[in-house]
């Protein structure tokens, strides 16, 4: 039983004011975590409410803004059809379908949500490239689903690094970088999920790519840091190394992105 | 700056800056943005931080203003949740699997790591005077021999930091690129966290469940610091004083 329900079952009639005002506190602290969802409607941005709110709060070229969200778009389209594809060819398990169709419906609305902040900033979204999932006949995740889900593994964590590496560039616009900030969390409980599928932690250890996809081996250069903000990290803890690089994700830049990217993309 | 009456000596309403020198001098920038200056003088403060409760006692811990009190406040809640699971892996509940014990086991050690990180950079950056002291948790409301109440306050906590990460990002100046950078490579472990704990607890597509990422946008939730740690508060014996953070 959850212990909020515990606590709803409880007669706080019974018990005298001063133990009743501590008790109540205590439920109501657990309440509001519990309950957040309801805030979710004021404190998240709705679909369209991004582009309202775009305008650049800061000195900075929004000319950068659009281009990384630019970056931040083929991503995100890449991933949509992916799952899209994945879905509808049969390959994923039936006891998975569900996880699978919530990553798309994200990704679906990320490409949404990013076109539409692109056109109010005064950009033209990219258009959508062409993709071969198979990357030249490298892979197969539409008839396997053990590579379907090692792909998926790596598209997640490379959005991860990917927003990750735009952060700086889309500071200008406080709320694109909030919006950013809320798509790329999504992106790491995405890549969590997907990991933990895999039977692998739902977070990076050292700079371990994916076993027998050598393809992969750039989506985890550099995971393997021990050094925050010129900190040795090992010297302030006593976390072993292995706790300490899976604590951190770093970031990747667009190029190294998009080297892993244009396996996927055709032309 | 509803309590600028109490506490007339503590900042700056333009600025946002204190008095302390150390800080004044590391953190140059604090709080003295453009954008900073004005979201604290149009806005203010006081009120939003505490909108339900009396004034902050004068022993209130004092996240302090700019990015030294944006680097306090994720260290604060680094440090809640460090307690948390020290505390959930030296009673762990009965029946813990494997699967479960290795989670939290991981959990334990990243946030530790993250707590000390903070407290090491927060007081090389910005000195000694300039960080939180460690807050005494209090897990009163949880009960830790129970994997119910166990993981969904894990949940809870989890989305709660990367709510926190996810709101605090804009508050960083813009001189604190740096900053933004490290927390951007911190809330995306929260969120793999939070994906597994959710996971653990209900499984399906809960990991990011309608619930918490809204299912229109694909947008995970954002809240600001008063939002978050009015949430905290019950888990922290000392008062929390956020009065002097950037506004947004």
């Amino acid at each position: 039983m959850g212990l909020l329900k515990l606590l709803n079952e409880i007669d706080t009639a019974q018990l005298d004011k001063e133990v009743k005002d501590q008790f109540l506190s205590r439920k109501d602290a657990l309440g509001k975590l519990s309950n957040f969802s309801k805030k979710l409607a004021v404190a998240a941005l709705p679909l369209g409410a991004v582009s309202t709110l775009a305008g650049p709060a800061r000195a900075q070229d929004s000319g950068q803004i659009i281009s990384s969200l630019n970056f931040a778009l083929t991503l995100e389209f890449l991933e949509y059809r992916y799952y899209e594809k994945g879905l509808a060819s049969g390959v994923i398990d039936a006891e998975d379908q569900a996880i699978f169709a919530q990553i798309e419906k994200h990704e679906e609305a990320h490409t949404l949500v990013l076109q539409d902040t692109i056109n109010s900033l005064g950009g033209t979204p990219v258009e959508e490239p062409a993709f071969d999932f198979t990357a030249g006949g490298t892979f197969d995740p539409l008839n396997s689903y053990a590579q379907f889900l090692a792909l998926s593994q790596a598209f997640e964590d490379t959005g991860v690094r990917a927003y990750k590496g735009q952060a700086g560039n889309v500071a200008g616009s406080a709320a694109v970088l909030t919006a950013a900030l809320q798509i790329h969390s999504v992106e790491a409980r995405h890549a969590s999920q997907v990991r933990r599928m895999r039977g692998s932690k739902g977070w990076i250890t050292q700079d371990n790519g994916i076993e027998g996809v050598s393809q992969a081996d750039a989506v985890y250069a550099g995971e393997d840091s021990t050094t925050q903000a010129e900190a040795n990290v090992t010297a302030v803890t006593e976390i072993d190394a292995n706790g300490i690089t899976e604590a951190w994700d770093e970031p990747l830049t667009m190029d190294q992105v998009n080297s892993v990217a244009s396996l996927f993309i055709e032309g | 700056m509803a309590d600028n009456k109490q506490k007339p000596e503590r900042s700056n309403p333009l600025t946002g800056n204190t008095n302390t020198i150390s800080r004044k001098n590391f953190f140059k920038y604090a709080g003295a943005s453009a954008a900073g200056a004005l979201a604290v003088g149009l806005y203010g403060c006081g009120d939003d931080n505490n909108p339900m409760g009396p004034p902050m006692s004068e022993d209130a811990v004092k996240l302090g203003s700019g990015d030294v009190g944006i680097l306090n406040y994720a260290y604060a809640l680094e440090q809640l949740e460090a307690a948390f699971y020290t505390e959930v892996m030296n009673t762990p509940y009965s029946g813990m699997t494997d699967e479960e014990k290795q989670v939290l086991e991981d959990l334990r050690k990243h946030e530790v790591a993250h707590r000390d990180f903070f407290k090491a950079a927060i007081s090389r950056d910005a000195g000694e005077d300039a960080i939180i002291p460690g807050l005494t948790p209090n897990f009163e409301a949880i009960d830790f021999s129970d994997r119910t109440s166990v993981l969904e306050t894990a949940v809870a906590f989890e989305d709660l930091g990367v709510s926190a990460y996810n709101g605090a990002g804009q508050l960083i100046s813009a001189d604190g690129i740096p900053y933004l950078v490290q927390a951007g490579k911190i809330v995306s472990v929260e969120a793999r966290h939070a994906a597994a704990v959710r996971d653990l607890l209900n499984g399906g597509a809960s990991f990011a469940g309608d619930d918490i990422v809204d299912p229109e946008t694909g947008l995970d939730r954002f809240l600001l610091p008063a939002d978050v740690l009015a949430a905290a508060a019950n888990f922290i014996e000392e008062e929390i004083d956020a009065s002097n953070l950037p506004s947004a």
